[in-house]
């Protein structure tokens, strides 16, 4: 055991860096697309809305581990070739994006709409009106979604083992291939995992709570 | 005394579907005059006073402040530019029923808000004049409170300054004191009295008849998207003809006796 600890040891950290790392830029990339999304769905016109509904269909109907596939070995045919991680991260990115999409639009719809005339009232512009009442107020109301989403997706790094991305699962499956300790390498990889986790929603929690003290009623 | 707009409204229509919430509604405020718009509920006062800054469209008619039409290019044309309506809306103050002040902001920073980014202020310059129109209704002591933490009536107080700092020449106010405890209700009032004794042309949907009869120039009532009847107070509040008025009033003073 000792010597199973001294051996994969430092192979299941980097491991672990490697997935921290990219659930981090991806989370961070399907933040960032979503939000496009879900700005663009609300302001722009109607055919511009239903591409963007069936994108956000199509990726939320279909498997990341599909989807992946399709981009790794298929991204090829269509000029897109990818080294494993930066192509893990795009997929990564991607297949979250319709999620936090739908976060953000519906944080946003739950923004009352008088705010927003007030500051229309007074004659702000509607980017000011985005920029200064919407996305703080749209933003502080998704955050729970989007720690319990970003949680989601920490397991969901896994799949991207399957092209080769050095991370946590690709270790354990190496480690697991070369000493038969099924049992140990994946007790490891859960163990990893539920202290990410656990540490995530912590930070979210204090966050949460600082972010929104001035928001709530004095009763 | 304050540069006071006036209010035309000529045959203005609206529909919300194959629903006609606004008749053919004629009005016409001169500058610095007080009026309040009564009626029973679903009667399209607020309808009538969001079409004045244009948060409503209106589908037909004009609607003309200061002899300018506001929100189309010309009557029965296209829309105007985003650009022009919000130069416009930078002189008509509205203050609602629900407050809406922004929760993330603090009482300063909600009526510097405006003044940062409309009318283009430096950030020293603009909480100078917040702080200003928040003593002018007395709420020098909660600048730097949330408004979570300010009661009803010291938050309505705030919008009511977060739409003064702006220097409007017309105010709008939709139910200003409908969402507050009878006694925060004094407050406000008071405030707007003053706001009304400098000049400023207000245009008041309000269930207090006594704002109504005792500050107001003239009294509109509604009923049914139509604008039954516009008077003296005295004319509308104490001897209505119109059997329309005579039972709103009925009924306004039973639920009020006890
Ligand atoms: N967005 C909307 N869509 C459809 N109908 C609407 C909409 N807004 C208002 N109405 C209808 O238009 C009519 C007038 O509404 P409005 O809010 O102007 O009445 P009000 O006189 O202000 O009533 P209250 O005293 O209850 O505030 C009502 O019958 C209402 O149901
Ligand atoms: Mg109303």
């Amino acid at each position: 055991m000792n010597d199973l600890l001294a051996h994969y040891g430092p192979f299941l950290l980097r491991g672990f860096g490697m997935t921290v790392l990219c659930w981090l830029l991806g989370t961070v990339g399907g933040m960032a697309l979503g939000l496009a999304i879900a700005l663009i769905q609300r302001y722009s016109i109607a055919p511009v809305r239903w591409v963007l509904r069936i994108y956000i269909e199509a990726i939320r109907g279909t498997p990341f581990l599909a989807q992946l596939f399709l981009l790794y070995y298929g991204g090829p045919m269509f000029g897109l070739r990818l080294d494993p991680i930066p192509a893990g991260l795009l997929g990564l990115s991607v297949y979250s994006s319709p999620y936090f999409a739908e976060i953000f639009r519906s944080a946003f719809g739950a923004v009352p709409i008088g705010q927003i005339e007030a500051a229309r009232a007074i004659g702000m512009s509607e980017p000011s009106i985005v920029r200064r009442i919407l996305l703080p107020l749209g933003l502080v109301s998704a955050l729970p979604a989007m720690v319990n989403f970003s949680i989601v997706l920490t397991k969901e790094t896994v799949i991207l083992s399957i092209i080769t991305v050095p991370e946590l699962m690709y270790q354990v499956q190496r480690m697991s291939a070369e000493t038969f300790r099924y049992v140990e390498a994946n007790l490891a990889l859960a163990l990893f995992f539920w202290g990410l986790v656990e540490l995530i929603s912590r930070l979210g929690r204090r966050f949460e709570t600082r972010i929104t003290k001035h928001l709530i009623e004095r009763t | 005394m304050v540069r006071a707009s006036s209010v035309e409204i000529r045959k203005v229509n609206k529909f919300y579907g194959p629903f006609h919430a606004l008749k053919d509604i004629d009005m016409s405020i001169a500058p610095g005059k007080v009026t309040c718009l009564i009626g029973p509920s679903g009667s399209g006062k607020s309808t009538l006073l969001r079409c004045v800054n244009f948060l409503e469209e209106y589908n037909s008619g004009e609607v003309l402040i200061d002899g300018e039409l506001i929100g189309y290019e010309t009557a029965g044309g296209k829309k105007m530019s985003s650009r022009r309506l919000r130069e416009m809306r930078r002189t008509i103050g509205m203050v609602f029923q629900q407050f809406n002040l922004w929760p993330h902001m603090t009482a300063l920073q909600n009526v510097a808000e405006g003044l940062i980014r409309v009318r283009g202020m430096a950030k020293s310059e603009a909480e100078a004049r917040a702080a200003d129109a928040l003593e002018k209704v007395g709420l020098g002591d909660r600048m730097s409170n949330h408004p979570s933490r300010l009661s009803g009536g010291q938050q309505q107080r705030v919008a009511i300054a977060r739409a003064i700092a702006m220097e409007p020449r017309l105010m709008l106010f939709d139910e200003p004191t409908s969402a507050l405890d009878p006694e925060l209700v004094g407050e406000v009032l008071s405030v707007m009295k003053a706001l009304a004794a400098e000049g400023m042309t207000m245009v008041v949907v309000t269930h207090e008849m006594g704002f109504a009869a005792h500050v107001a120039d003239k009294v509109a009532f509604m009923e049914q998207g139509e604008l039954v009847a516009m008077d003296e107070p005295a004319n509308i509040l104490h001897h209505p003809e119109d059997p329309r008025i005579q039972s709103f009033l009925r009924t306004y003073h039973e639920r009020n006796s006890f």
